[in-house]
């Protein structure tokens, strides 16, 4: 048998083994499955960042038809219920963050108002909720000029400006969140679930010392690396497909813009480099609880600063730089984005592919290279 | 004899399924060197467990020194009266802390003053030979000295029972006779101390007073060596433990008979090895080791744990690359075609090392294929493996489930699979029953007999090693003699090979053959008499929760991994939410299609340039191009004005604009419009205003925000940041305090000593509070330095609440470490359990106000919802003790209830 052979033979028995290492382990595939499904459908569903049923109290010193009139279009689901205030309470209500918003309505407002005289209503916004403050503002002063628009006029907003403004939103036109967050999930659950298994599946070795029998046999440890990496981004890749037709598509009836075949390409490249950095952090601990250690603040922040939670355009540039040159995982959600949300093809996020390319072949390299002697050292 | 230290009455233990200890009913006689002896899984530990009182009792009674174990009052009068030393090589010692230390905590567990322990540890030192070495780890010890510290801190409160678990498993024989020696001395000196041990060597029991044989959680026979040779009938113990077991268990046994070997001349040696030399950064593990071995030969290695064995099979195997020195196998270097030579070796090594998640079949499946095992014969070699070592019942089962023996034998098999010439195995029988082992070496006499397979065998069995062709005598990474059984034992003038051993050793060593065990010159200890033994131990005494503490603390000091976690960890957490949660929308790109070009429409688009949310990039041609610009993520904004707009607009047209926001981030898309149309009114009000005829009254809406005026994602999520970190990592920190005991083993010192539950649990926690108070004062300056938050409101307050937070989420943690087994389930546990509420409903992302029913519920259940408005409070909001004692309150609340949970789940006894 020649060497090439013999080499791809080792490969496939061993790439048999890690498969049948991964069925046999019951808590692990219960992650994958549960990561995949009803963590994907709770978070998108759950945790959204869309406008919900925020508290808003007003001070009605005016208690005109007017303020009435602007205090009865302020309505859930968008809002809850405004509760009225006096003055005196508004300070403490807000510092016990009971209200993310007062509005506090003038004496004489609609007076002023039909005298066409200047008038000014003030809108107390608590901005730590920083995340429903903004954008919760923009839609409570849209309410608001909306309906003394229609109390002057007798018409909305629109008909009162010069300038007719038409608002499109691509790829999303209702904006709906549980679009992007799905995705989202799917896709962090794909590097975290590759770093975990790839890593889990060295350290189970090393802790049981089976590694070392393999070493003595007549394989190489790329051969057992390259088979972990493979096994490993392999369960992951058919989980993400059916977890993102079935869950993402069918359940919570998310369109996909572009196409699967591509995804699932760009996919089975990334989880590869991942796979990859999951073995090399593994290499640099012990045991399982190490690993844990380790794996946990990395998992976060590839979670968080890789542009699938925030816009990378709104981190420190040199934080994108450092997140960008040093791991995969911001390409992906580019490529994800690109593909996914916006229906890019090929010829537009080719050079991704290349990149998950480079990125897996230095983490595989790097785990070789320390493969050896840690695993025999500890 | 005279009266019973311990009674055993009809007990019975189980572990899940596992029937442990039937039905038994024992009496351990008082006042001498009694014996528990029987192979691993028999129940020896079970039985020891439960008469020191760190098993909680299932069925029966158990009587120790006179008191009932299964009441907890006498258990605690008892106890200060018993040493325990479990099972393992220094399972009970803290390998990061110096010999002194381990004492010194030990000491501080019984109440001793600093002049008393500082008395006692000098005395014990000297005795056991340590006195040199009390700043080494208990780590970097040898096995033998391990074992000698594990029985100086058992000694050091003057027990009156020593419970000893299998004391000499995995020492030399020097070590073991010293170990022994010492005993005898200690039992001269204080003679109504009663000893039991637990043992797997049968020869060792000849030595003990009485014994009591034990097989399948019964006894088989009890009474004095002699006595139980001759109820059997035999000249050994070990004989005649074979003989006594039941009837079914000894069918099919046969003694192995080693035939002399045909030793043909001039071959070539199956192993050769010339000046081995290992070292592991100082340490020498291995030190110029040469041999040549023949083809066909059983080669014994002897020797301690850590004297360098197994890193000499792995240099032989080539897993591990010699410093200096070869190796060569059949001639040919090892350095060289490796690949070949490994077809030629099978190797077995210390612990199961098989998937126990494969099959019997699938383990010999893999090795077959992995060796290049023809694959027309792959199928005929497997069923051959299954009959010849007897696996063909079990082919389908996974290894777990089977016993030790069985276990071995699959290992064997699977070694020997390829048909290696050369067999390396490392101690392939520890622990294993004698008949299991007499059957294993059959078959390895066998290969090495019939079919001229050279064999490399360690072992601790003395009775193994004498079947060998030749051995040699190891000793801190030394070979110091190789010979034929016979010869080695004629040399020292010996009768058996045991005591020629033991003599090597000595010479190694330096100890002159006559000496006795112990330095004559070296006082027996003597407890000073100003000392009071045994006094009933207070119910709550800070003296033994300040030794866990500071025990604790010292480990953790030396620990570099969970140190890095628990104070960088938060570090580059903060720094990763601080810029990684953000919800600032800036730099949106835009790009115009500007159809018009008309001053009207340039001063529109004008606005947009100017305004810091967005920034410009090259106009748009063409429809296609505003497409596919959208596509790429290069454009987030496009700006369509259409020809006429500037005539529409001045001719009062109202002509429109259209706006393609990318909407794939929804959040962003959101805000992006909320800007676009503040932009366009602004700019439609200005051109109403320049031109209007009639000018119309503003209403104008002045948004106010409060807290936090620039409006800037940090200045309201650091602060809560903060409090996600400090329940994360304390949680989690506290929670792998105390499982780690439960993995390493030494939670056994909190069944055995008199610490009490609160002690222990408050001891345990005081180190986790302090450090996570270090990683809280270091956020706090991130906070205030980096992400540049003011502190506008009470800085007591926050003090004060993060202390009572943190003694809160630590004790958390201790919560979910009384029910979790091992590490990484505290860590899974600890994280879920708490990033959930953490998260979503303690005011992170969502308002606390827009909260409702179970959300809100779950939140107010844990610590981080009544600390997030603290912290806010505290940085952004200026707040103070007026407006949030009552927050404050309730942390305390959440202390005294996880303590009080903790103190209710934890057990003071093992199951």
């Amino acid at each position: 048998m020649s060497n090439i052979l013999r080499w791809c033979s080792n490969l496939f028995y061993l790439f048999i083994k890690e498969l049948r290492s991964i069925k046999a382990d019951p808590i692990m595939l219960v992650l994958v499955v549960y990561a995949f499904t009803l963590a994907i459908y709770t978070v998108s569903t759950g945790a959204s960042t869309e406008l919900k049923n925020l508290a808003v109290a007003v001070v009605d010193e005016d208690n005109s038809k007017l303020s009435r009139q602007i205090i009865g279009a302020i309505q859930p689901p968008l809002f809850q219920e405004p509760v009225a205030l006096n003055v005196s309470e508004v300070d403490a209500a807000l510092d016990k963050g009971r209200f993310v918003f007062v509005l506090d309505f003038p004496p004489n407002f609609e007076r002023d108002i039909l005298a066409n005289r200047d008038a000014e209503l003030q809108l107390e916004i608590d901005a730590t909720a920083i995340v429903f403050a903004g954008n919760g503002s923009v839609a409570l002063q849209n309410i608001i000029a909306n309906e003394i628009a229609e109390f002057r006029y007798g018409g909305g907003l629109t008909t009162a400006t010069p300038v007719k403004l038409v608002m499109r939103s691509a790829f999303n036109p209702n904006l709906n969140s549980v679009w992007f967050g799905a995705m989202m999930q799917v896709m962090n659950n794909i590097t975290m679930l590759t770093l975990i298994l790839s890593g889990a599946a060295l350290i189970r070795e090393r802790e049981r010392g089976t590694v070392e029998h393999l070493l003595v046999m007549p394989v190489v440890a790329s051969q057992i690396v390259l088979a972990k990496v493979l096994a490993n981004a392999l369960v992951i890749v058919i989980a993400a497909t059916l977890s993102l037709l079935v869950v993402v598509h069918w359940l919570l009836s998310v369109p996909i813009q572009g196409s699967i075949p591509l995804f699932l390409l760009g996919t089975i490249i990334y989880t590869l480099s991942i796979a990859s950095m999951g073995i090399l952090l593994a290499t640099f601990s012990t045991s399982m609880a190490q690993f844990g250690l380790l794996a946990i603040p990395v998992l976060i922040v590839l979670n968080l600063l890789s542009g699938g939670m925030t816009p990378m355009e709104s981190m420190p540039v040199w934080l994108q730089y450092a997140m960008k040159t040093l791991t995969t995982t911001p390409h992906f959600v580019s490529f994800t984005q690109a593909v996914l949300f916006r229906g890019g093809g090929f010829p537009l996020v080719w050079q991704y592919l290349l990149i998950f390319v480079g990125f897996g072949a230095v983490y595989f390299a790097l785990s070789l290279m320390r493969f050896r002697s840690a695993v025999l050292k500890g | 004899m005279n009266e019973a230290v311990a009674r055993l009455q009809g007990v019975s233990h189980r572990y899940g399924k596992r029937l442990a200890v039937d039905d038994l009913t024992l009496a351990i006689p008082s006042g001498c060197m009694a014996g528990l002896i029987g192979p691993d899984g028999v129940g020896k530990s079970t039985v020891l467990g439960l008469m020191a009182g760190v098993r909680k009792l299932q069925a029966g009674s158990v009587e120790a020194l006179g008191g009932n174990m299964a009441e907890r009052r006498v258990r605690d009068a008892v106890s200060p009266r018993i040493a325990y030393m479990p099972q393992g090589l220094g399972r009970n010692l803290y390998p990061t802390l110096t010999v002194f230390e381990n004492l010194d905590f030990f000491g501080r567990l019984f109440g001793q003053g600093a002049a008393e322990r500082k008395a006692r540890i000098d005395d014990l030192l000297k005795a056991t030979g340590l006195d040199p070495f009390p700043d080494r780890p208990a780590g970097k010890l040898s096995g033998g000295m391990k074992q000698k510290l594990s029985l100086c801190c058992a000694l050091i409160h003057d027990p009156d029972f020593l419970i000893l678990d299998e004391p000499t498993t995995g020492v030399d024989p020097l070590s073991r006779q010293q170990f022994w020696d010492l005993i005898d001395s200690i039992r001269a000196r204080r003679p109504q101390m009663s000893v039991i041990v637990a043992t797997a060597y049968m020869e060792e029991a000849e030595r003990f007073d009485w014994l009591a044989a034990m097989d399948d959680g019964k006894v088989i026979a009890e009474g004095s060596p002699s006595e139980v040779r001759a109820k059997a009938g035999k000249d050994t113990l070990e004989e005649a433990f074979i003989a006594l077991l039941p009837e079914e268990k000894r069918r099919g046994y046969e003694s192995v008979v080693v035939p002399p070997r045909v030793v043909a001349p001039d071959e070539t040696p199956a192993i050769e090895a010339e000046g081995l030399t290992c070292r592991f950064g100082d340490f020498t593990a291995v030190d110029n080791v040469s041999f040549r071995i023949s083809k066909g030969e059983i080669f014994g290695f002897l020797g301690s744990n850590g004297c360098g064995k197994s890193t000499t099979m792995k240099m032989l195997t080539g897993l591990i690359t010699p410093t200096e020195g070869w190796t060569k196998l059949f001639g040919q270097s090892l350095s060289g075609n490796e690949m070949e030579i490994r077809q030629h070796v099978g190797y077995m090594s210390q612990a199961f090392s098989l998937y126990t998640e494969l099959t019997v079949r699938q383990n010999l499946d893999l090795h077959a294929h992995l060796f290049h095992i023809r694959k027309d014969e792959i199928d005929a070699r497997i069923e051959e493996m299954l009959t010849s070592y007897d696996l063909a019942d079990v082919a389908d089962v996974l290894p777990d489930g089977l016993p030790l023996g069985m276990k071995q034998r699959l290992q064997l098999a699977v070694a020997v699979i390829h048909r290696p010439s050369i067999l390396i195995l490392d101690e392939p029988t520890s622990g294993v029953d004698p008949v299991a082992r007499d059957s294993f070496w059959r078959t390895l006499v066998s290969l090495a007999r019939d079919r001229g397979v050279t064999i490399f065998i360690s072992t601790h069995f003395m009775n193994e090693a004498a079947r060998c062709d030749r051995i040699s005598l190891m000793h801190a990474g030394k070979v110091f003699a190789v010979g034929t059984p016979q010869e080695l034992a004629e040399q020292r003038g010996k009768a058996s090979l045991e005591e020629a051993f033991v003599s090597y050793l000595k010479e190694a060593s330096g100890i002159p053959e006559d000496a006795p065990e112990l330095p004559a010159e070296t006082p027996l200890p003597t407890p000073s008499p100003q000392f009071a033994s045994h006094a009933r131990p207070r119910r709550f005494d800070p003296g033994r929760l300040w030794a866990y503490a500071r025990r604790e603390t010292m480990e953790l000091l030396r620990d570099r991994i969970r140190l890095w976690f628990a104070l960088l960890g938060p570090v580059i957490l903060m720094i990763t939410f601080g810029y990684g949660i953000s919800f600032d929308v800036e730099n949106l790109s835009f790009a115009a299609f500007d159809q018009d070009k008309t001053p009207q429409s340039r001063a529109l688009l004008e606005n947009f340039s100017a305004s810091r949310y967005f920034s410009e990039r090259p106009d748009i041609g063409s429809s296609a191009e505003l497409q596919s610009r959208m596509k790429s993520g290069e454009v987030n904004i496009a700006i369509e004005v259409p020809s006429g707009f500037g005539r529409d607009l001045v001719s009062d047209k109202q002509p429109e604009i259209a706006v393609t926001v990318d909407g794939s981030m929804p959040f962003r898309a959101e805000t992006a419009k909320g800007y676009v149309t503040g932009l366009a009114v602004g700019y439609a009000s200005e051109f109403a205003r320049e031109n209007a005829t009639t000018a119309l009254s503003t209403v104008s809406i002045e948004p106010r925000y409060r807290y936090n005026q620039a409006f800037k994602s940090v200045n309201a999520m650091v602060p809560s940041v903060i409090m996600l970190m400090l329940v994360l990592i304390p949680a989690i920190m506290s929670a792998i305090g105390i499982v780690r005991e439960k993995e390493t083993g030494s939670i056994a010192n909190f069944y055995s000593t008199p610490i009490s539950k609160s002690e222990f649990l408050l001891g345990k926690q005081l180190p986790y509070i302090g450090v996570s108070l270090v990683s809280a004062a270091v956020l706090f300056l991130l906070a205030l330095f980096l992400f540049r938050l003011p502190l506008k409101g009470s800085f007591s307050l926050f003090a004060v609440a993060t202390l009572i937070y943190l003694i809160a989420t630590t004790g958390f943690g201790q919560l979910v470490s009384s029910f979790t087994k091992s590490q990484v389930a505290a860590v899974v546990a600890t994280a879920i359990i708490s990033i959930v509420p953490a998260v979503n409903f303690s005011g992170l992302v969502i308002p606390v106000s827009s909260l409702t029913g179970s959300g809100r519920a779950l939140g107010l259940a844990f610590p981080p919802a009544w600390y997030q408005p603290i912290s806010v409070g505290a940085f952004t909001k200026g707040l103070g003790w007026a407006d949030l004692w009552p927050n404050v309150l309730m942390l305390s609340g959440f202390c005294l209830i996880f303590f009080a949970l903790s103190l209710v789940l934890l057990k003071k006894q093992d199951a």
